[in-house]
């Protein structure tokens, strides 16, 4: 028997093919769009109901999110309570999720259970009404969870690099706790009468979506609505970045500093988003990567730093984030410069490159778990206008894209000078 | 239901096989039998350092992580007061290469000096940002100690103090690893697009030839019952007063574990959930409210906490806490609302098989609590679960000389955020 050879790494194939399922279409008569994902499998289902911010008012900044939170605390028929005990009683799961541009509701429930609990959505949907006593519960508690928050450097970090790229938009909104009290139950009726309509309504459903469960949508939701009136306005006002880029906010006794550095950047819709992607993994998008390998692992000046990419509807960022030790905070800092130029100077040696081509297809592949991650790909494409091609050209990319082409997208749009640099804690 | 098949290597090594075609993908979780309780007291935070370590190059392959990251692979770990959990996911074309890395580590490491210093750094960094420098971080390092006396669950996972950790030497990982680090001491399972038949080559291939090493005994010392009142307040520099009970339960093993987990869901689980309907809503005294179990292997905790409003004192609140855990104890849970925790509970699980590390993770966990089989059952036992059961334990549970209270009183006005900002260029 030949000894094992443990020092040589075992033959490894790359991933060649990744199949993306794509969903049933339909319209309702009222505008509303259902996208269908069906994966038979577990008897459960997920279930989103997705609309698009309606225009921010720096005037009333909480007012969208404060909608979306209210939603489950009552309408004309049920109140909070019996809501909650709907659900629950059903084993099922009902949540509301805002993001920057959109605001959601989400139904997770085992399908011989989607009668009993569809129609409480279509209620909250059509029919909520922010009783004024939930209204102040909500004021109070939200208030308390933002002192809270305000105590921690990464989430004022974060706050104030938002604010400093895009200003008083619903990108750079900063609530300060007092901000709450001009919550009135007025504007949530009109704000969630504007923009909770079937027009701007995306119903996507993943599971074992069998044409039952369709139907049973289709039924509750075609005649949800009354007459509609005005379209909801989902425009938005300009970014309005910082002159400023340095920003410093000490705590005197901090033990670490929040780190933020980074810049306004393409979205997913630029033929550059795919290979900044490929760049980003390299600097601080996986456990090896350059920053990790630095100022983690060989400094150990941190228990984590990465960089990082969002894309909006309206803008897009580019953004490196870590918490390390107050003593070394400058450190960091030239680190994470020396780092950034280095893609700009320096070609990505090939042995490097191809490990992170195969990293990224990899975790491309490990990202596809269930039906449910299929849909939350498809969000992606959809509410960004594009189409699957999309993950083909993504694809294409990591394969082929070259040192040469990737350190020209480093000279294009990595300005370390430029960048805007967010400190909370000592510098 | 999660099917599987089991099989035990010559050394002693236990492996699962979960296979499951709906994905490209494979899972190898490997769980070793060694979490924080199983460390001296006078180096604490040492298995939760020693998993660092493990990623710092083992005694074949100096780097662990970019050999996985090439064929397309991720992995993490995590380390609790009981065990240890190693996992990664690749496609499952290449999941040799998994067996190959953890073979290569659970045979010896590098045990190199820089790899030490360096970890022992990260780790000093981890202690600081989730434990010192949070608002609340260092509660499970002041209410640990009060809960437990005698038993290795008074020191939190991250360790007692930061010293503990600078003060770790490499001939201390060389003696943890022989001890804790073997087949027999190690859960494999592998799941995902695999055959059981391969998985039993690839195990005898890598896994084989690894000597059986010794068996840890484990004998910890167990935690006497409680049968004083506890008490601690600190002021600190948080924004809001807040409060935690916590009561010395039963071990995860024990049969009332379903019952207990049952009364926490009633109590807190979702807004139809008692605290939160009285407390939060109906009669505002708490901003938050929550009601949980730590579910350890040995005795463990059932932790009662809440942020105050401004204007609610201290013992209003403790009082408001104790009258909701006093109608467990008197009153029945109503058939409906029993039904509603089972309910939830029975949908949770459902849910859980959507995930194949959960479920990979989940059968390690189960098998070393005697059985994997036991995670296809667990439904059943939640449903049996009366409100008599609940009663019963109710007033086992929260009595005075059971508790320990700790109460957060936030520091008097401090500069604000404002005042602190400068801005340059």
């Amino acid at each position: 028997m030949t000894k094992l050879d443990r020092q040589t790494p075992p033959q490894f194939n790359g991933v060649e093919n990744i199949n993306l399922i794509h969903p049933e279409s339909s319209v309702l008569k009222n505008g509303c769009k259902i996208f269908t994902f069906n994966s038979g499998g577990q008897d459960l289902v997920r279930i989103e109901w997705i609309f698009q911010n309606s225009r921010f008012e720096p005037k009333k900044p909480l007012l969208n999110v404060a909608v979306n939170t209210m939603l489950t605390d009552g309408t004309s028929k049920l109140t909070a309570a019996q809501i909650a005990d709907k659900i629950d009683f059903y084993g099922a799961f009902l949540q509301v999720d805002y993001s920057y541009d959109h605001s959601q509701v989400t139904l997770f429930t085992l399908t011989k259970h989607l009668q009993a609990t569809l129609p409480v959505v279509k209620d909250i949907l059509t029919d909520s009404i922010f009783p004024e006593k939930e209204l102040e519960t909500f004021v109070r508690n939200q208030q308390q969870k933002l002192q809270v928050s305000l105590q921690k450097n990464d989430f004022v970090a974060r706050r104030e690099f938002n604010k400093a790229l895009y200003g008083e938009t619903i990108y750079g909104l900063a609530a300060q706790p007092e901000d709450f009290q001009s919550l009135k139950r007025e504007d949530l009726l009109t704000n969630f009468k504007q923009m909770y309509q079937p027009g701007n309504c995306n119903i996507i459903i993943a599971g074992k979506a069998d044409p039952q469960i369709l139907e049973a949508v289709t039924a509750t939701f075609e005649g949800a609505w009354g007459e509609v009136t005005t379209p909801a306005d989902t425009t938005q006002p300009d970014l309005q970045p910082s002159a400023q880029r340095f920003i410093y906010i000490e705590k005197a006794g901090a033990l670490q500093s929040a780190i933020r550095i980074g810049t306004p950047l393409i979205n997913r819709t630029h033929p550059d988003f795919p290979g900044m992607q490929v760049l980003n993994t390299v600097l601080g998008g996986y456990f090896g990567s350059r920053l990790m390998a630095n100022i983690r692992e060989d400094k150990g000046y941190t228990y984590g730093i990465g960089s990082g990419m969002s894309s909006f509807k309206q803008t897009g960022s580019f953004f490196i984030a870590s918490e390390v030790g107050a003593d070394v905070c400058k450190a960091a800092v030239s680190e994470i410069e020396k780092e950034v130029t280095l893609l700009k100077t320096d070609l990505i040696p090939e042995e490097e490159l191809s490990l992170v081509r195969n990293f990224m297809l990899g975790s491309l592949l490990g990202s596809l778990e269930n039906v449910m991650s299929h849909a939350d790909k498809f969000k992606n494409l959809y509410f960004a206008g594009l189409d699957y091609d999309y993950y083909e050209r993504y694809t294409q990319t990591v394969k082929n894209i070259t040192a040469e082409e990737l350190k020209a997208l480093a000279n294009k749009y990595l300005n370390f000078d430029n960048f805007y640099k967010v400190i909370v804690g000592k510098y | 239901m999660v099917k599987f098949n089991r099989f035990t290597l010559d050394n002693g090594l236990r492996v699962i096989v979960h296979e499951d075609n709906t994905t490209p993908m494979a899972v190898l979780n490997i769980l070793y039998d060694v979490g924080a309780r199983d460390e001296d007291p006078g180096q604490t935070g040492f298995a939760h350092l020693f998993e660092h370590l493990m990623f710092g190059g083992s005694v074949n392959i100096p780097n662990y992580d970019g050999p996985l990251q090439r064929v397309g692979g991720e992995n993490n770990a995590f380390t609790s007061n009981d065990i240890t959990n190693y996992y990664i996911t690749l496609p499952s074309a290449n999941l040799e290469t998994a067996f190959w890395l953890e073979s290569d580590r659970m045979l010896s490491l590098a045990f190199s000096e820089k790899s030490l210093e360096v970890q022992r750094n990260v780790v000093i960094e981890e202690f600081k940002q989730r434990y010192l420098n949070q608002p609340y971080g260092d509660v499970w390092l002041k209410l640990r100690p009060m809960v437990y006396k005698k038993h290795p669950y008074r020191w939190a996972t991250i360790g007692k103090t930061i010293k503990h950790i600078e003060d770790a030497k490499i001939e201390d990982v060389k003696a943890f690893f022989k001890k804790h680090y073997n087949p027999q001491n190690a859960i494999m399972v592998v799941g995902g697009d695999v055959k059981t038949d391969d998985i039993k080559a690839m195990a005898e291939k890598w896994f084989g030839p690894i000597p059986a090493g010794d068996k840890y005994i484990r004998n910890l010392p167990q935690e006497p019952a409680q049968n004083d009142e506890r008490r601690e307040t600190v002021t600190a520099k948080v924004p809001l007063n807040d409060v935690y009970i916590a009561f010395q339960m039963e071990g995860r093993l024990d049969d009332s574990y379903y019952a207990v987990e049952l009364m926490s869901d009633i109590l807190s689980r979702g807004n139809s959930s008692r605290l939160y309907r009285s407390l939060v809503k109906d009669k505002p005294l708490f901003s938050e409210v929550h009601a949980y179990i730590t579910g350890s292997l040995d005795t463990g905790m059932f932790v009662l906490e809440g942020k105050p409003l401004e204007g609610v004192s201290i013992e209003q609140a403790e009082q408001a806490l104790w009258q909701e855990v006093e109608k467990l104890k008197t009153e029945d849970v109503p058939a409906d609302e029993l039904t509603k925790v089972k309910n939830k509970t029975e949908s949770t699980l459902v849910f859980s098989e959507m995930s194949l590390l959960d479920k990979a993770m989940n059968l390690a966990f189960y098998e070393l609590m005697g059985n994997a089989g036991n995670f296809n059952h667990e439904s059943e036992r939640f449903l049996a679960v009366t409100a008599q059961q609940i009663k019963e334990h109710a007033n086992l549970i929260f009595r005075k000389e059971n508790s320990s209270t700790l109460v957060y009183l936030a520091q008097a006005v401090e500069a604000s955020e404002a005042e602190l900002t400068e801005i340059e260029n």
